[in-house]
Protein backbone atom coordinates (compact mmCIF):
# COMPACT_ATOMS: atom_id res chain seq x y z
CA UNK A 1 0.00 0.00 0.00
CA UNK A 2 1.01 3.73 -0.62
CA UNK A 3 -0.54 6.52 -0.27
CA UNK A 4 -0.42 10.00 -1.36
CA UNK A 5 1.73 12.61 -0.44
CA UNK A 6 -1.74 14.93 -0.03
CA UNK A 7 -2.63 11.77 2.61
CA UNK A 8 0.23 11.27 4.41
CA UNK A 9 0.11 15.63 5.20
CA UNK A 10 -3.19 15.11 6.82
CA UNK A 11 -2.18 11.94 8.80
CA UNK A 12 0.53 14.55 9.90
CA UNK A 13 -2.07 17.14 11.17
CA UNK A 14 -3.74 14.50 12.87
CA UNK A 15 -0.55 13.27 14.51
CA UNK A 16 0.51 17.38 15.52
CA UNK A 17 -3.20 17.65 16.92
CA UNK A 18 -2.31 14.23 18.69
CA UNK A 19 0.88 15.36 20.49
CA UNK A 20 -1.04 19.03 21.31
CA UNK A 21 -3.71 17.10 23.36
CA UNK A 22 -1.38 14.67 24.32
CA UNK A 23 0.65 18.06 26.58
CA UNK A 24 -2.23 19.30 27.21
CA UNK A 25 -3.02 15.92 29.40
CA UNK A 26 -0.72 16.98 32.00
CA UNK A 27 -2.72 19.36 32.93
CA UNK A 28 -3.88 17.12 35.69
CA UNK A 29 -2.58 13.84 37.10
CA UNK A 30 -6.36 12.28 36.53
CA UNK A 31 -6.00 13.40 32.33
CA UNK A 32 -2.86 12.40 32.29
CA UNK A 33 -2.60 8.83 31.41
CA UNK A 34 -4.52 9.51 28.53
CA UNK A 35 -2.39 12.47 27.31
CA UNK A 36 0.28 9.89 27.02
CA UNK A 37 -1.77 7.52 25.39
CA UNK A 38 -2.76 10.23 22.82
CA UNK A 39 0.59 10.86 22.33
CA UNK A 40 1.98 7.17 21.50
CA UNK A 41 -1.55 7.24 18.63
CA UNK A 42 0.00 9.97 17.25
CA UNK A 43 3.37 8.65 17.16
CA UNK A 44 2.37 5.67 15.56
CA UNK A 45 0.16 7.25 13.06
CA UNK A 46 3.24 9.78 12.31
CA UNK A 47 5.65 6.54 11.53
CA UNK A 48 2.92 4.70 9.11
CA UNK A 49 2.35 7.40 7.20
CA UNK A 50 6.04 8.33 6.82
CA UNK A 51 6.56 4.54 6.18
CA UNK A 52 3.64 3.79 3.17
CA UNK A 53 4.60 7.63 2.17
CA UNK A 54 6.39 6.63 -1.11
CA UNK A 55 10.02 8.10 -0.05
CA UNK A 56 10.75 5.12 1.85
CA UNK A 57 12.18 2.42 -0.42
CA UNK A 58 13.93 -0.21 1.46
CA UNK A 59 13.39 -1.31 4.57
CA UNK A 60 15.68 -3.46 6.15
CA UNK A 61 17.80 -1.19 7.77
CA UNK A 62 14.69 0.67 9.33
CA UNK A 63 13.51 -2.87 10.51
CA UNK A 64 16.30 -3.60 12.62
CA UNK A 65 17.18 -0.44 13.64
CA UNK A 66 13.49 0.49 15.22
CA UNK A 67 13.45 -3.00 16.79
CA UNK A 68 16.89 -2.86 18.67
CA UNK A 69 15.54 0.93 19.67
CA UNK A 70 12.83 -0.68 21.16
CA UNK A 71 14.31 -3.14 22.93
CA UNK A 72 17.04 -0.93 24.24
CA UNK A 73 14.36 1.73 25.02
CA UNK A 74 12.18 -0.71 27.21
CA UNK A 75 14.86 -1.97 28.92
CA UNK A 76 16.07 1.55 29.70
CA UNK A 77 12.71 2.22 30.91
CA UNK A 78 11.75 -0.68 32.46
CA UNK A 79 14.77 -0.72 34.91
CA UNK A 80 15.67 2.94 36.26
CA UNK A 81 15.30 4.03 39.35
CA UNK A 82 13.12 7.08 40.11
CA UNK A 83 15.86 8.74 41.77
CA UNK A 84 18.14 8.20 38.21
CA UNK A 85 15.49 9.98 36.26
CA UNK A 86 17.31 12.91 35.51
CA UNK A 87 20.37 10.68 34.47
CA UNK A 88 17.91 8.86 31.85
CA UNK A 89 16.45 12.36 30.89
CA UNK A 90 19.90 13.83 29.91
CA UNK A 91 20.64 9.94 28.35
CA UNK A 92 17.99 10.52 25.71
CA UNK A 93 18.32 14.17 25.24
CA UNK A 94 21.60 13.33 24.24
CA UNK A 95 20.00 10.62 21.63
CA UNK A 96 18.20 13.39 20.23
CA UNK A 97 20.66 15.18 19.55
CA UNK A 98 22.68 12.64 18.17
CA UNK A 99 20.30 11.53 15.68
CA UNK A 100 19.55 15.29 14.23
CA UNK A 101 23.18 15.65 13.23
CA UNK A 102 22.67 12.25 11.51
CA UNK A 103 20.05 12.76 9.94
CA UNK A 104 21.45 16.52 8.64
CA UNK A 105 24.56 14.85 7.47
CA UNK A 106 22.33 11.67 5.51
CA UNK A 107 20.54 14.20 4.29
CA UNK A 108 23.25 16.06 2.62
CA UNK A 109 24.83 13.24 1.55
CA UNK A 110 21.42 11.96 -0.24
CA UNK A 111 20.75 15.51 -1.74
CA UNK A 112 24.48 16.27 -2.64
CA UNK A 113 24.32 12.42 -4.64
CA UNK A 114 21.21 13.70 -6.81
CA UNK A 115 22.96 17.08 -7.17
CA UNK A 116 20.04 19.03 -5.31
CA UNK A 117 21.52 21.27 -2.85
CA UNK A 118 20.85 24.69 -2.03
CA UNK A 119 22.36 27.03 0.08
CA UNK A 120 18.53 27.69 1.97
CA UNK A 121 18.75 23.93 2.30
CA UNK A 122 22.62 23.85 3.58
CA UNK A 123 21.91 26.77 6.22
CA UNK A 124 19.10 24.68 7.51
CA UNK A 125 21.17 21.46 7.21
CA UNK A 126 23.66 23.52 9.25
CA UNK A 127 20.93 24.59 11.83
CA UNK A 128 20.48 20.97 12.46
CA UNK A 129 24.07 19.98 13.17
CA UNK A 130 25.03 22.83 15.14
CA UNK A 131 22.04 22.63 17.41
CA UNK A 132 21.83 18.74 17.48
CA UNK A 133 25.54 18.70 18.06
CA UNK A 134 25.38 20.79 21.36
CA UNK A 135 22.15 18.92 22.46
CA UNK A 136 24.12 16.25 22.48
CA UNK A 137 27.79 16.12 24.15
CA UNK A 138 26.10 18.71 26.35
CA UNK A 139 23.36 16.21 27.07
CA UNK A 140 26.73 13.92 27.86
CA UNK A 141 28.16 15.92 30.37
CA UNK A 142 24.83 16.22 31.87
CA UNK A 143 24.66 12.49 32.11
CA UNK A 144 28.13 12.19 33.54
CA UNK A 145 27.53 14.83 36.13
CA UNK A 146 24.51 13.35 37.37
CA UNK A 147 25.62 9.78 37.34
CA UNK A 148 28.54 10.71 39.23
CA UNK A 149 31.23 9.53 36.62
CA UNK A 150 32.67 13.15 36.35
CA UNK A 151 32.06 15.87 39.08
CA UNK A 152 28.99 17.44 39.77
CA UNK A 153 30.49 21.35 40.30
CA UNK A 154 31.12 23.82 37.76
CA UNK A 155 34.05 23.59 36.28
CA UNK A 156 35.07 27.08 35.49
CA UNK A 157 38.62 28.44 34.13
CA UNK A 158 39.95 31.92 32.98
CA UNK A 159 38.79 33.07 29.40
CA UNK A 160 36.16 30.55 29.76
CA UNK A 161 33.80 32.75 28.38
CA UNK A 162 36.06 34.38 25.70
CA UNK A 163 36.32 30.76 24.61
CA UNK A 164 32.86 29.72 24.09
CA UNK A 165 32.59 33.27 22.48
CA UNK A 166 35.20 32.36 19.59
CA UNK A 167 34.34 28.83 19.39
CA UNK A 168 30.87 30.09 18.72
CA UNK A 169 31.67 32.20 16.67
CA UNK A 170 33.95 30.28 14.11
CA UNK A 171 31.12 27.35 14.04
CA UNK A 172 28.49 30.04 12.58
CA UNK A 173 31.40 31.24 10.05
CA UNK A 174 31.76 27.74 9.05
CA UNK A 175 27.88 27.14 8.65
CA UNK A 176 27.76 30.22 6.86
CA UNK A 177 30.96 29.33 4.50
CA UNK A 178 29.36 25.84 4.26
CA UNK A 179 25.93 27.32 3.28
CA UNK A 180 27.45 29.19 0.68
CA UNK A 181 30.28 26.56 -0.94
CA UNK A 182 28.58 23.15 -0.06
CA UNK A 183 32.39 22.58 1.39
CA UNK A 184 33.33 19.51 3.04
CA UNK A 185 36.05 20.61 5.07
CA UNK A 186 33.78 23.45 6.66
CA UNK A 187 31.08 20.74 7.14
CA UNK A 188 33.67 18.31 9.11
CA UNK A 189 35.12 21.28 11.34
CA UNK A 190 31.75 22.62 12.00
CA UNK A 191 30.55 19.20 13.46
CA UNK A 192 33.31 18.74 15.45
CA UNK A 193 33.19 22.57 17.01
CA UNK A 194 29.86 22.06 17.68
CA UNK A 195 30.50 19.15 19.71
CA UNK A 196 33.33 20.95 21.62
CA UNK A 197 30.83 23.77 21.84
CA UNK A 198 28.02 21.83 23.77
CA UNK A 199 30.97 20.23 25.55
CA UNK A 200 32.14 24.13 27.25
CA UNK A 201 28.29 25.57 27.38
CA UNK A 202 27.70 22.50 29.92
CA UNK A 203 30.93 21.85 31.95
CA UNK A 204 30.52 25.31 33.68
CA UNK A 205 27.32 24.82 35.27
CA UNK A 206 26.53 22.24 37.80
CA UNK A 207 25.57 21.89 41.37
CA UNK A 208 22.53 23.41 42.72
CA UNK A 209 21.80 24.59 38.69
CA UNK A 210 21.10 20.86 37.47
CA UNK A 211 17.34 20.99 36.92
CA UNK A 212 18.16 24.20 34.87
CA UNK A 213 20.11 22.33 32.59
CA UNK A 214 18.04 19.19 32.45
CA UNK A 215 15.21 21.69 31.47
CA UNK A 216 17.82 23.47 28.70
CA UNK A 217 18.61 20.92 26.71
CA UNK A 218 15.15 19.53 26.71
CA UNK A 219 14.66 22.37 25.01
CA UNK A 220 17.93 22.13 22.64
CA UNK A 221 16.00 19.00 21.91
CA UNK A 222 13.20 20.56 20.12
CA UNK A 223 14.99 23.12 18.75
CA UNK A 224 17.02 20.29 17.39
CA UNK A 225 14.26 18.74 15.75
CA UNK A 226 12.70 21.97 14.14
CA UNK A 227 15.58 22.38 12.73
CA UNK A 228 15.58 18.81 11.61
CA UNK A 229 11.53 19.76 10.15
CA UNK A 230 12.97 23.26 8.70
CA UNK A 231 15.62 20.90 6.27
CA UNK A 232 13.16 18.28 5.57
CA UNK A 233 10.35 20.86 5.12
CA UNK A 234 8.10 18.48 7.05
CA UNK A 235 5.63 20.46 9.48
CA UNK A 236 5.03 17.81 11.47
CA UNK A 237 8.47 17.53 13.00
CA UNK A 238 8.29 21.90 13.38
CA UNK A 239 5.19 21.32 14.97
CA UNK A 240 6.45 19.41 17.48
CA UNK A 241 10.05 20.42 18.01
CA UNK A 242 8.24 23.81 18.83
CA UNK A 243 6.01 22.64 21.47
CA UNK A 244 8.92 20.41 23.05
CA UNK A 245 11.39 23.51 22.84
CA UNK A 246 8.70 25.47 24.36
CA UNK A 247 8.41 23.14 26.89
CA UNK A 248 12.24 22.86 28.38
CA UNK A 249 12.16 26.70 27.70
CA UNK A 250 9.53 27.16 30.14
CA UNK A 251 10.30 25.04 32.35
CA UNK A 252 13.98 26.38 32.37
CA UNK A 253 12.37 29.70 33.39
CA UNK A 254 10.43 28.60 36.06
CA UNK A 255 13.49 26.85 37.78
CA UNK A 256 16.03 29.98 37.15
CA UNK A 257 12.79 32.25 38.58
CA UNK A 258 12.43 29.60 41.92
CA UNK A 259 16.01 30.87 42.30
CA UNK A 260 15.42 34.17 41.52
CA UNK A 261 18.48 34.16 39.19
CA UNK A 262 18.32 34.61 35.21
CA UNK A 263 19.26 32.21 32.64
CA UNK A 264 22.08 34.35 31.34
CA UNK A 265 23.50 33.89 35.26
CA UNK A 266 22.99 30.57 35.25
CA UNK A 267 24.62 29.79 31.75
CA UNK A 268 27.47 31.82 32.98
CA UNK A 269 27.53 31.87 36.84
CA UNK A 270 28.40 28.50 37.95
CA UNK A 271 26.59 28.46 41.28
CA UNK A 272 26.94 26.14 43.70
CA UNK A 273 29.46 22.81 44.75
CA UNK A 274 28.93 19.11 45.20
CA UNK A 275 30.47 19.69 48.94
CA UNK A 276 31.94 16.62 50.47
CA UNK A 277 32.60 15.50 53.96
CA UNK A 278 32.46 13.57 56.61
CA UNK A 279 29.07 13.62 58.77
CA UNK A 280 31.83 12.33 61.93
CA UNK A 281 32.04 15.31 63.88
CA UNK A 282 28.48 16.80 62.98
CA UNK A 283 26.94 16.84 66.53
CA UNK A 284 30.29 18.50 67.46
CA UNK A 285 30.38 21.24 65.15
CA UNK A 286 26.69 22.06 66.33
CA UNK A 287 26.90 22.44 69.63
CA UNK A 288 29.83 24.75 68.78
CA UNK A 289 27.79 26.80 66.55
CA UNK A 290 25.12 27.45 68.59
CA UNK A 291 22.31 24.75 67.32
CA UNK A 292 20.05 22.25 69.37
CA UNK A 293 20.24 18.95 68.43
CA UNK A 294 17.44 16.91 69.30
CA UNK A 295 16.42 13.09 69.35
CA UNK A 296 13.69 11.04 67.45
CA UNK A 297 11.67 10.91 70.50
CA UNK A 298 11.52 14.34 70.87
CA UNK A 299 10.10 14.66 67.68
CA UNK A 300 7.62 12.29 68.10
CA UNK A 301 6.70 13.78 71.32
CA UNK A 302 5.35 17.19 69.57
CA UNK A 303 4.20 15.11 65.81
CA UNK A 304 1.68 12.49 67.84
CA UNK A 305 -0.65 15.37 68.89
CA UNK A 306 -0.28 17.68 66.58
CA UNK A 307 -2.72 18.84 63.82
CA UNK A 308 -0.49 19.28 61.23
CA UNK A 309 2.89 18.11 60.30
CA UNK A 310 4.49 19.36 57.45
CA UNK A 311 7.20 17.38 55.54
CA UNK A 312 9.69 19.38 53.36
CA UNK A 313 11.44 16.81 51.03
CA UNK A 314 14.78 17.92 49.17
CA UNK A 315 17.74 15.78 47.47
CA UNK A 316 18.96 14.16 50.55
CA UNK A 317 15.45 12.49 51.03
CA UNK A 318 16.07 10.91 47.09
CA UNK A 319 19.82 10.02 48.18
CA UNK A 320 18.68 8.32 51.92
CA UNK A 321 15.93 6.40 49.86
CA UNK A 322 14.02 7.92 52.85
CA UNK A 323 10.54 8.02 50.56
CA UNK A 324 8.88 5.11 51.57
CA UNK A 325 9.90 5.18 55.31
CA UNK A 326 8.04 8.39 55.13
CA UNK A 327 4.80 7.31 53.65
CA UNK A 328 4.46 4.54 56.45
CA UNK A 329 5.51 7.61 58.74
CA UNK A 330 2.31 9.56 57.09
CA UNK A 331 -0.06 6.77 57.69
CA UNK A 332 0.54 5.93 61.21
CA UNK A 333 0.62 9.98 61.81
CA UNK A 334 -3.02 9.90 60.18
CA UNK A 335 -4.12 6.87 62.09
CA UNK A 336 -3.57 9.49 65.16
CA UNK A 337 -5.85 11.86 63.19
CA UNK A 338 -2.40 14.40 62.66
CA UNK A 339 -2.66 16.03 58.88
CA UNK A 340 0.04 15.37 56.89
CA UNK A 341 1.05 17.19 54.13
CA UNK A 342 4.42 17.63 51.63
CA UNK A 343 5.69 21.26 50.65
CA UNK A 344 7.50 20.79 47.11
CA UNK A 345 9.63 23.88 46.36
CA UNK A 346 10.18 24.16 42.91
CA UNK A 347 13.59 23.47 42.77
CA UNK A 348 13.97 20.56 45.28
CA UNK A 349 15.79 17.29 43.68
CA UNK A 350 17.31 17.20 40.16
CA UNK A 351 14.77 17.80 37.70
CA UNK A 352 11.67 19.81 37.54
CA UNK A 353 9.28 17.87 39.61
CA UNK A 354 11.36 15.49 40.75
CA UNK A 355 10.29 15.04 44.30
CA UNK A 356 6.31 14.90 42.98
CA UNK A 357 7.63 11.67 41.57
CA UNK A 358 9.77 10.25 44.32
CA UNK A 359 6.50 10.91 46.34
CA UNK A 360 4.66 9.22 43.80
CA UNK A 361 6.87 6.23 43.79
CA UNK A 362 6.23 5.80 47.55
CA UNK A 363 2.35 5.53 46.85
CA UNK A 364 1.90 9.27 48.58
CA UNK A 365 -1.20 10.51 47.22
CA UNK A 366 -0.40 13.10 45.19
CA UNK A 367 -3.04 15.46 46.83
CA UNK A 368 -0.61 15.31 49.44
CA UNK A 369 1.72 17.38 47.94
CA UNK A 370 1.52 21.18 48.02
CA UNK A 371 3.45 23.64 45.93
CA UNK A 372 5.07 26.28 48.01
CA UNK A 373 3.06 29.31 47.34
CA UNK A 374 -0.20 27.27 48.28
CA UNK A 375 1.30 25.95 51.66
CA UNK A 376 3.38 29.08 52.79
CA UNK A 377 0.59 30.68 54.43
CA UNK A 378 -0.12 27.49 56.57
CA UNK A 379 3.15 26.63 58.54
CA UNK A 380 2.55 29.69 61.26
CA UNK A 381 -0.57 27.18 61.93
CA UNK A 382 1.75 24.54 61.82
CA UNK A 383 2.44 21.95 64.71
CA UNK A 384 5.62 20.48 63.52
CA UNK A 385 7.92 21.03 60.33
CA UNK A 386 10.42 18.02 59.39
CA UNK A 387 12.82 19.10 56.74
CA UNK A 388 13.97 16.16 55.30
CA UNK A 389 17.40 16.26 53.10
CA UNK A 390 16.70 20.16 52.46
CA UNK A 391 18.37 22.97 53.22
CA UNK A 392 18.62 26.31 51.00
CA UNK A 393 14.84 25.82 49.81
CA UNK A 394 14.27 26.93 53.49
CA UNK A 395 17.18 29.29 54.63
CA UNK A 396 15.52 32.82 55.31
CA UNK A 397 19.25 34.75 54.69
CA UNK A 398 17.36 33.94 51.20
CA UNK A 399 14.68 36.73 52.74
CA UNK A 400 17.43 38.74 54.91
CA UNK A 401 20.89 38.68 54.12
CA UNK A 402 21.72 40.99 51.21
CA UNK A 403 25.22 39.30 50.97
CA UNK A 404 23.62 36.18 50.46
CA UNK A 405 24.13 34.09 47.35
CA UNK A 406 21.03 32.99 47.82
CA UNK A 407 19.00 36.49 48.25
CA UNK A 408 16.15 37.01 46.54
CA UNK A 409 15.59 33.18 46.51
CA UNK A 410 11.64 32.53 47.27
CA UNK A 411 11.64 29.82 49.86
CA UNK A 412 9.42 27.90 51.73
CA UNK A 413 8.23 29.54 55.24
CA UNK A 414 9.58 26.30 57.50
CA UNK A 415 10.61 28.67 60.24
CA UNK A 416 7.20 29.81 60.87
CA UNK A 417 6.10 26.57 62.58
CA UNK A 418 5.85 25.62 66.49
CA UNK A 419 8.79 23.16 65.91
CA UNK A 420 10.95 22.34 62.90
CA UNK A 421 13.06 19.25 63.16
CA UNK A 422 16.04 19.25 60.45
CA UNK A 423 16.77 15.42 59.33
CA UNK A 424 20.41 15.80 58.01
CA UNK A 425 23.56 13.76 58.17
CA UNK A 426 25.84 16.89 58.68
CA UNK A 427 26.25 20.48 59.42
CA UNK A 428 27.30 20.87 55.37
CA UNK A 429 25.94 23.42 54.51
CA UNK A 430 23.18 22.71 51.21
CA UNK A 431 24.56 23.55 47.65
CA UNK A 432 25.01 26.91 47.58
CA UNK A 433 27.13 26.44 50.44
CA UNK A 434 25.49 29.06 52.68
CA UNK A 435 25.21 28.54 56.52
CA UNK A 436 21.25 28.40 57.12
CA UNK A 437 20.17 31.30 59.36
CA UNK A 438 17.21 28.58 60.84
CA UNK A 439 19.40 26.62 62.39
CA UNK A 440 19.81 29.20 64.95
CA UNK A 441 16.50 29.76 66.08
CA UNK A 442 14.59 28.47 69.11
CA UNK A 443 12.14 26.75 67.46
CA UNK A 444 14.56 24.74 65.25
CA UNK A 445 16.21 21.81 66.14
CA UNK A 446 18.63 19.01 64.15
CA UNK A 447 18.25 15.38 64.28
CA UNK A 448 21.58 13.78 63.11
CA UNK A 449 21.89 10.84 61.11
CA UNK A 450 20.54 9.23 58.09
CA UNK A 451 17.25 10.55 57.20
CA UNK A 452 16.01 7.14 56.35
CA UNK A 453 17.22 5.96 59.39
CA UNK A 454 15.97 8.65 61.65
CA UNK A 455 12.24 8.36 59.80
CA UNK A 456 11.97 4.59 60.85
CA UNK A 457 12.93 5.37 64.06
CA UNK A 458 10.09 7.53 64.20
CA UNK A 459 8.25 4.75 62.81
CA UNK A 460 9.18 2.43 65.29
CA UNK A 461 8.52 4.71 68.09
CA UNK A 462 4.92 5.68 66.71
CA UNK A 463 4.29 2.01 66.40
CA UNK A 464 5.57 1.23 70.07
CA UNK A 465 3.36 3.94 70.84
CA UNK A 466 3.15 4.05 74.93
CA UNK A 467 4.17 7.63 75.25
CA UNK B 1 4.64 31.90 -0.50
CA UNK B 2 7.76 29.78 -0.98
CA UNK B 3 8.11 26.15 1.65
CA UNK B 4 10.39 27.90 3.94
CA UNK B 5 8.23 30.92 4.84
CA UNK B 6 5.61 28.40 5.49
CA UNK B 7 7.37 26.22 7.47
CA UNK B 8 8.57 29.66 9.74
CA UNK B 9 4.54 30.43 10.04
CA UNK B 10 3.55 26.89 11.12
CA UNK B 11 6.76 27.10 13.53
CA UNK B 12 5.85 30.58 14.76
CA UNK B 13 1.96 29.65 15.30
CA UNK B 14 3.20 26.02 17.13
CA UNK B 15 5.25 28.13 19.84
CA UNK B 16 2.15 29.81 20.99
CA UNK B 17 0.55 26.82 21.45
CA UNK B 18 3.14 25.39 23.05
CA UNK B 19 3.81 28.15 25.38
CA UNK B 20 0.02 28.43 26.47
CA UNK B 21 -0.14 24.15 26.59
CA UNK B 22 3.32 23.98 28.85
CA UNK B 23 1.89 26.87 31.15
CA UNK B 24 -1.18 25.13 31.73
CA UNK B 25 0.87 21.79 32.97
CA UNK B 26 0.68 21.02 36.58
CA UNK B 27 3.89 21.65 38.20
CA UNK B 28 3.60 18.32 40.12
CA UNK B 29 3.73 16.38 36.80
CA UNK B 30 6.71 18.26 35.37
CA UNK B 31 9.20 15.18 35.64
CA UNK B 32 6.48 13.24 33.15
CA UNK B 33 6.07 16.54 31.03
CA UNK B 34 9.67 16.04 30.64
CA UNK B 35 10.35 12.67 30.16
CA UNK B 36 6.79 12.85 27.44
CA UNK B 37 8.52 15.68 25.39
CA UNK B 38 11.48 13.29 25.36
CA UNK B 39 9.10 10.73 24.13
CA UNK B 40 7.67 13.21 21.12
CA UNK B 41 11.16 14.46 20.31
CA UNK B 42 11.43 11.11 18.92
CA UNK B 43 9.28 12.55 16.28
CA UNK B 44 13.32 13.19 14.27
CA UNK B 45 12.67 9.43 13.89
CA UNK B 46 10.21 10.52 10.75
CA UNK B 47 13.57 12.99 9.28
CA UNK B 48 15.76 8.82 9.99
CA UNK B 49 13.26 6.77 8.35
CA UNK B 50 13.64 9.21 5.40
CA UNK B 51 17.10 9.50 5.17
CA UNK B 52 17.41 5.65 5.78
CA UNK B 53 14.73 4.96 3.03
CA UNK B 54 15.57 6.74 0.33
CA UNK B 55 15.99 5.44 -2.81
CA UNK B 56 19.38 7.25 -3.10
CA UNK B 57 20.65 5.87 -0.13
CA UNK B 58 23.36 3.64 0.44
CA UNK B 59 27.11 3.11 1.95
CA UNK B 60 27.56 6.35 4.62
CA UNK B 61 23.57 7.64 4.31
CA UNK B 62 22.34 4.70 5.15
CA UNK B 63 24.61 3.77 8.07
CA UNK B 64 23.60 7.09 9.54
CA UNK B 65 20.26 6.60 8.59
CA UNK B 66 20.14 3.45 10.32
CA UNK B 67 21.80 5.31 13.59
CA UNK B 68 19.65 8.21 13.63
CA UNK B 69 16.60 5.52 13.67
CA UNK B 70 18.19 3.31 16.51
CA UNK B 71 18.41 6.47 18.52
CA UNK B 72 15.34 8.47 17.70
CA UNK B 73 13.56 4.89 18.59
CA UNK B 74 15.29 4.46 21.69
CA UNK B 75 13.66 7.87 22.69
CA UNK B 76 10.38 7.00 21.69
CA UNK B 77 9.50 3.54 23.01
CA UNK B 78 11.79 4.35 26.28
CA UNK B 79 10.25 7.76 26.90
CA UNK B 80 6.72 7.04 26.53
CA UNK B 81 7.11 3.60 28.40
CA UNK B 82 9.15 5.55 31.21
CA UNK B 83 6.26 8.33 31.12
CA UNK B 84 3.63 5.56 31.34
CA UNK B 85 5.39 3.88 34.29
CA UNK B 86 5.89 7.63 35.54
CA UNK B 87 1.93 8.63 35.79
CA UNK B 88 0.91 4.94 36.97
CA UNK B 89 2.07 5.60 40.44
CA UNK B 90 0.27 9.23 40.68
CA UNK B 91 -2.92 7.49 42.66
CA UNK B 92 -5.49 10.02 44.59
CA UNK B 93 -6.00 8.97 48.12
CA UNK B 94 -7.15 5.26 48.43
CA UNK B 95 -10.65 4.83 48.85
Amino acid sequence: MEISANTQVLAYLVSAALFILSLKGLTHPASARRGSFLGMIGMVIAIIATLIGGEVQSYGFIVVGVLTGAVIGGVLAACVQMTAMPQLVAALHSFVGMAAVLVAIGTFINRHAIGDLSAVLMSELSAGIVIGAITFSGSVIAFGKLQGLISGAPVRFVGQHALNAVIGVVTVLLAIHFAMSGSMFSLTVMVLLSFVLGFTLIIPIGGADMPVIISMLNSYSGWAAVATGFTLHNNLLIIVGALVGCSGAILSYIMCRAMNRSIINVVFGGFGSDAGGGPASAGAVAADKGVRSASVEDAIYWMEDANRVIVIPGYGMAVAQAQHALKELMELLEEKDVEVKFAIHPVAGRMPGHMNVLLAEADIPYDHAFEMDDINPEFASTDVVLVVGANDVVNPAARTDHSSPIYGMPIIDAGKAQHVYFLKRSMNPGYSGVDNLLFYQDNVSLIFGDAKDTIEGMVTALKGGGH
Amino acid sequence: MPDTLVALYVFVLACFIGYFVIWGVTPSLHTPLVALTNAISGIVIIGALLVTGAGEASGPAGIMGFFAVLLASINVFGGFLVTNRMLAMFKKKKK
